[in-house]
């Protein structure tokens, strides 16, 4: 009875986005629209959203179309595909967050992602009337929480302070019992979503590990990650999503194979770098915005061509309606697997911390040289609090393009293939033994 | 045991029909009402100085201020009734439905960060809204009752009648208008927040059509049928018949109000259901 058992089947399943309405505010708006529908203008509110040609018809988007899939009890499954590709929309409607505009799912018993944790948590209410609110938010009974309680309270290490209102805990301290109320959920299916998830490393680390567990006991997990070295190691099998579509499911490493040939060519071949701008809308904070990301010469010229050992400055424009404890800007670049090289962090990696927001302002991050081999890097450019939690965090908001340069003066060219870094180096050979 | 026997839990259509309104599933989380309730309660009043002395405070202050306006600087008539005692009524009554109004009609704007990471039945903001506006209710209802007995007391032509025992279906009565009401602006307000301005103002304009600072005995005959077709002005009338012995008590009217109140309520709640699904996108 083990063998190709579903607990969920996706059918045909799509999304549609209607494009001229996404976000419209008031009736004034809709009335400016109007207006310039009559005499035949653009609508002068559409916002414009990353798409391909293809998805895009009057208006409208498909951000998944005929989607069809099913997932045995137990599986790991992985869900790839570039950023916009539809897989935060493939989430969204499994957790029935939004619903599909066509097609339809089926689950046996509890979905949940980890994306929930913490969610309706009020700063005024004691630890305990926490634990329960948002038990019951994710949709367990007064008893279950009752009877897991203790057990929770003893996994989020908080005992003593259980009945203390959480606005006087510790960022720790909350994290943990968000985390622990989730964590004895235990779902039948588990959506965990990488690219989304907020938190500490150490808490991103928890959050893999439990879906681990969660595999071990024979629950079934979707995950999705830019991590393709995670996602290897994890999933024996995955889905490609590419502009909406399941374009291949299959094995783990020739969905991966698959995935890094569409990415390859993501810059335009006489691009040195693309930005990914409907990421800075979609991944905007109330409070924190990144809104423009350029990149530049060391001198301050625009970016044509990016060669090994060269430098760059990356420009990180935003705009902050507060102030943030322990503000930090961190950027992370990866190599074509989506493996991190490097890892800036205004503070504490880099040691240079930023005292005050502006209500808008840039960031400039200049790098002297960039010892990469040729290939395609990605970076990743957040805002952090405290820190270490992501208040911004856009995955792959920046495809770089290294071409190559001899850089050792053998005439080879170097690419990742012949590893992702370039050292100052020299060989010295002594035949026979060492000297005394 | 053959976990695997199962059949399916649940599933997931892109159109379902007008009328799937899922109550059953609201109901099978009923915990998560009553916690809300608990949540709206206690952060309403921890951080203020006076705590819940403000439900009482805020019922007097306005009785006080609209017996010196109206009662004696205007004249209006109060049915022969001490002023207190007439404005208190109309006062406690027309605060509880419009609370359920106002704090209804903003729950998919003031709730989206909740609903954009975690599915629940949407529809326990709303209800636990008003819900936890009954206890609002009830200490201002007692406020009123204990004046109530103080003027009887002192000798005012107070007599209550065996129609205030009706009362907890005069509630109930103003719980659905308000909910009905309030969801239907919610749906509205996540395409068109503007709406939200106009809610503010319009319940401060209704409650002048409505018979709160004055009998609908002073409204003129030919507009008196008018008047009472507001489905929450023969509820406010029947409760000071009930507890004061004088006002119109109509059940034609209330019967009327009721019909009204449960197709607004249904409207609600098929808008409030096309929305949801969809919500998400929009804002």
């Amino acid at each position: 009875m083990t063998a190709a058992h579903p607990v969920l089947q996706a059918e045909r399943l799509g999304k549609l986005y209607r494009l001229g309405y996404i976000g419209s505010g008031s009736l004034a708006q809709d009335l400016s629209r109007w207006w310039a529908r009559l005499r035949g203008r653009p609508d002068p509110l559409a916002k414009i959203v990353e798409g391909r040609a293809g998805r895009q018809a009057a208006g409208h988007l498909w951000a998944l179309r005929d989607v069809s899939f099913s997932v045995d009890r137990g599986e790991i499954l992985g869900i790839v595909g570039q950023n916009g590709a539809g897989k935060s929309t493939l989430l969204k409607i499994l957790t029935k967050i939004t619903r599909p505009t066509s097609g339809l799912f089926r689950v046996r018993g509890r979905v949940a992602s980890l994306l929930e944790v913490g969610t309706g948590f009020h700063p005024e209410l004691s630890g305990r009337e926490n634990v329960f609110l948002n038990g019951a938010i994710l949709g367990m009974t007064r008893a279950e929480v009752a009877r897991k309680f203790d057990e929770i309270v003893a996994f989020a290490e908080v005992g003593p302070f259980i009945d203390t209102p959480v606005k006087r805990y510790s960022s720790g301290m909350y994290v943990r019992l968000a985390f622990a109320v989730a964590a004895h959920l235990e779902p039948d299916i588990l959506l965990v979503d990488e690219v989304l998830a907020v938190g500490d490393a150490a808490f991103q680390r928890k959050c893999l590990g439990k879906m681990g567990d969660a595999a071990g006991q024979g629950r079934t997990v979707l995950f999705v990650s830019h991590n393709m070295a995670a996602m290897e190691r994890l999933c024996p099998r995955a889905l490609l999503i590419d502009e909406g579509r399941l374009v291949m499911d299959g094995p783990c490493a020739e969905v991966i194979a698959a995935h890094l040939r569409t990415l390859r060519d993501e810059p335009g071949p006489e691009l040195a770098y693309a930005v990914n701008l409907a990421l800075l809308d979609e991944r905007a904070h109330p409070d924190m915005r990144i809104r423009s990301l350029e990149l530049a010469t060391p001198d301050g010229a625009p970016l044509r061509a990016l060669a090994t050992g060269q430098g760059l400055e990356l420009r990180i424009g935003y705009e902050a309606r507060r102030q943030f404890v322990s503000p930090a800007f961190a950027v992370h670049l990866n190599d074509h697997l989506g493996r991190r090289l490097v890892q800036l962090n205004t503070s504490p990696i880099s040691g240079q911390p930023v005292e005050r927001l502006g209500a808008r302002g840039t960031m400039r991050l200049r790098i002297d040289a960039l010892p990469l081999t040729a290939g395609t890097y990605t970076l990743d450019v957040g805002f952090v609090r405290e820190q270490s939690e992501w208040v911004v965090k856009l995955e792959r908001a920046v495809t770089l393009r290294v071409t190559p340069r001899d850089v050792y003066g053998s005439g080879m060219a170097l690419d990742q293939s012949r590893g992702a870094i370039v050292v100052g180096h020299r060989w010295e050979h002594e035949p026979g033994g060492p000297t005394p | 045991m053959d976990k695997g026997a199962r059949a399916w839990t649940e599933t997931v259509r892109a159109d379902s029909g007008w009328f799937d309104l899922r109550l059953r599933e609201l109901w099978a989380y009923r915990d998560l009402v009553l916690l809300f309730v608990r949540r709206d309660f206690v952060s309403l009043y921890k951080q203020t100085i006076l705590g819940p002395l403000w439900l009482v405070l805020q019922p007097v202050l306005t009785t006080l201020a609209f017996t010196v306006v109206f009662g004696n600087f205007a004249g209006l008539s109060t049915d022969g009734l001490p002023h207190m005692a007439f404005y208190l009524c109309g006062l406690v009554a027309w605060r509880y439905f419009a609370d359920c109004l106002t704090r209804t009609a903003d729950t998919f704007v003031s709730s989206a960060g909740l609903f954009g990471k975690v599915y629940f039945p949407r529809l326990a903001v709303p209800v636990s809204r008003v819900v936890s506006g009954l206890f609002t209710l009830g200490i201002q209802f007692a406020l009123f009752l204990a004046v109530c007995a103080w003027f009887m007391a002192s000798g005012a032509p107070i007599r209550p009648r065996p129609e205030a025992l009706l009362a907890p279906l005069l509630v109930l009565l103003m719980a659905v208008q308000g909910l009905g009401l309030g969801i239907i602006v919610s749906s509205m307000t996540t395409k068109y927040r503007d709406l939200r301005f106009l809610i503010s103002f319009g319940v401060q304009l209704l409650m002048y059509l409505t018979p709160v600072i004055y009998p609908v005995s002073l409204v003129p005959a030919q507009y008196r049928e008018l008047a009472m077709l507001n489905p929450v002005a023969p509820v406010i009338e029947a409760l000071r018949y009930g507890f004061l012995g004088q006002g119109a008590f109509s059940p034609a009217h209330l019967g009327l109000s009721a019909a009204v109140s449960l197709a607004l309520l249904l409207l609600g709640l098929v808008l409030f259901n096309r929305v949801e699904k969809t919500f998400m996108d929009t804002v």
